[in-house]
């Protein structure tokens, strides 16, 4: 299958990005992967942030209900959307799936902003009720500033599930919307000539790339994120 | 924190999770009850002068009215529950009564579409799960043990795996052990054998997903563990250095019970990632000899003609059950824990 020895070439990039259309997937899944992180993280602190304020017996069994939600393999969601979608006409468009990824990505994000915002002492935002404030003036001014290590952590987790998802964007986008990962099973799909497989190489290359870069760049806030939750635990 | 106030901090959250993984679940639970209409077909008769034929036609216009006006399909109870594609329970019967032999008997069951998926499921989870969890102490027990100077560079070079998407790793394994691939090639000179393939026998392939699985999720069990060593206390394990522990005395008496909890957690998520197993037999093509429970329902969500809603949606209340079952122990546990800590 994979001609080896050749000459070298970058035809297969030129060819996958301009006929391929591998610069529309591209484009989509900046957007899918743009809106997921920013909406992920702005429901995420504020529902964290009160599940980590709160001394109730509900809180715990929220956090409980959003580990068994966790648990949910996401093609059974998706035989779930693909029915009412169809019906109300929302299928294949770029705003569903960034709804249906953000949701599916709360659990995770909930429990990681939980265990940052725990971090967080809750003198400081007692102190900031005593002179005044509203919660959400506390949360805003005084517990935001010091949580940025925390929300960057849980935005390269929602990124990378946003970037990496095929499941839902496989089956809830149409072919013209299609982000990278399906974009690349659909060229494997089609392999009768040598050209698309090729193809496939050269959007698995571009695809990986960026993450790498990405990944390099915060590696100390993935492993941070990755351990805070557990280690408490 | 008042009530009031936790409800509008966590309302859009809840009501995203509440909207797009609650209602999802119930939405398929009743898809699971219906299944797609037949197909009305009518007698055309059609004469010619040599006499008339009565021949049966699919009427294209009663169908699709009927497919309007309840797209749900019709009401199947329990139907597809039983049929030859999920639980098959006439078809078990009838090989019980049929077979000769208890083998014969088994061969046959597993070689039913539900019963395939569920096995190879199983045996994925069974697998993958527990030598994660020991690859995945081992690589966090010797980068510990390395000089702080090049560990920033190991860390990255052991959770790379696990960043890669999916199906972009699997596709690269997959283009690896090709016969023309690095791999592939590779063994073929070391064996001997210019028609050794990996990709050709089943068991070679449930054995390359297996390890791909174990190569893709050791990186979460070797950073969690990782994080988990830097909080074992320092005193006792000196003290037993001091005792003539080796080694492994050390690990097994005080390193293990101090991360014993965290264990737990990560094995608590490797079996709920490994039960949705995936992208990599979409990645290695491998439909053939592997399926999964997730890729029964993906296959069904994709087929041509009409999407089997109603078995896709039995197969995945059937996998949600399944999940059930393997976390059962762990929420019962964390009850009786909250209602003694109360």
């Amino acid at each position: 299958m994979l001609e080896t020895g050749g000459k070298f070439t970058t035809d297969a990039y030129s060819q996958a990005w301009t006929e391929g259309e591998f610069w529309k997937a591209s484009r989509n899944t900046v957007i899918v992967t743009f809106f997921v992180v920013t909406i992920s993280l702005f429901l995420g602190t504020l529902g964290a942030y009160a599940l980590s304020r709160s001394t109730r017996n509900y809180a715990f069994w929220i956090l409980i209900a959003a580990l068994i939600f966790r648990a949910m393999p996401h093609i059974t969601l998706v035989s779930g959307y693909l029915f009412p979608f169809f019906q109300l006409q929302i299928w294949g468009i770029l705003p569903t799936t960034i709804v249906v990824l953000v949701a599916i990505n709360q659990p995770f994000t909930l429990w990681l902003l939980y265990s940052f915002f725990k971090t967080v002492p809750k003198e400081l935002d007692e102190s900031a009720l005593i002179d005044g404030c509203s919660y959400f003036q506390a949360f805003r001014h005084i517990i935001m500033p010091v949580m940025w290590p925390g929300v960057i952590t849980a935005g390269l987790f929602s990124l990378m599930l946003a970037y990496n998802d095929f499941t839902v964007t496989a089956l809830l986008l149409n072919q013209e919307n299609h982000t990278m990962v399906p974009k690349i099973q659909s060229y494997l799909g089609t392999n009768q000539h040598e050209g698309n497989l090729m193809w496939a190489v050269s959007a698995v290359v571009s695809a990986t790339a960026p993450l790498f870069m990405l990944v390099m760049f915060f590696q100390r806030q993935v492993i941070s994120g990755l351990t805070a939750g557990a280690v408490k635990g | 924190m008042p009530n009031k106030t936790f409800f509008w901090f966590f309302l859009p959250t809840g009501l995203a999770m509440i909207l797009f993984i609650g209602l999802p679940i119930i939405s398929t639970g009743i898809q699971s009850f219906y299944a797609q209409h037949d197909q009305v077909v009518k007698e055309v008769k059609k004469c010619d002068p040599f006499g008339c034929t009565v021949s049966i036609v699919v009427d294209q216009e009663k169908t699709s009215k009927i497919r309007e006006e309840k797209p749900l399909g019709k009401f199947n109870g329990f139907g597809t529950y039983v049929d030859r594609n999920h639980l098959a329970i006439e078809e078990i019967g009838k090989f019980w009564n049929e077979t000769n032999s208890f083998g014969e008997f088994v061969d046959q069951v597993t070689n039913l579409p539900f019963y395939k998926a569920l096995i190879f499921t199983l045996t994925y989870c069974l697998f993958v799960t527990p030598n994660v969890l020991l690859l995945g102490f081992i690589i966090a027990l010797s980068l510990n043990a390395v000089t702080r100077r090049i560990r920033g560079p190991l860390i990255f070079g052991t959770i790379l795996p696990m960043i890669v998407t999916p199906l972009v790793g699997s596709l690269v394994l997959f283009w690896m052990i090709d016969a023309e691939g690095i791999i592939g090639a590779n063994l073929q000179m070391l064996m001997d054998d210019p028609y050794l393939s990996l990709k050709s026998s089943k068991t070679l392939t449930w054995i390359t997903i297996i390890i791909y699985g174990i190569w893709h999720h050791s990186p979460f069990a070797f950073v969690v563990f990782y994080a988990a060593l830097q909080t074992v206390p320092q005193e006792p394990v000196e003290a037993a250095i001091i005792d003539g522990a080796s080694r492994w005395q050390r690990v097994r008496h005080i390193v293990l019970p101090h991360i014993y909890p965290v264990v737990t957690f990560v094995a608590l998520i490797s079996l709920m990632d490994n039960f949705r197993v995936f992208e990599p037999i979409i990645g290695f093509s491998a439909e053939g000899s592997a399926q999964s429970l997730s890729w029964l329902i993906y296959d069904n969500l994709v087929n041509e003609e009409v999407i089997l809603f109603g078995s896709a949606a039995a197969t995945s209340m059937m996998t949600i059950v399944g999940i059930a079952i393997l976390l059962a122990p762990v929420l019962i546990r964390t009850w009786k824990e909250f209602r003694t800590a109360r």
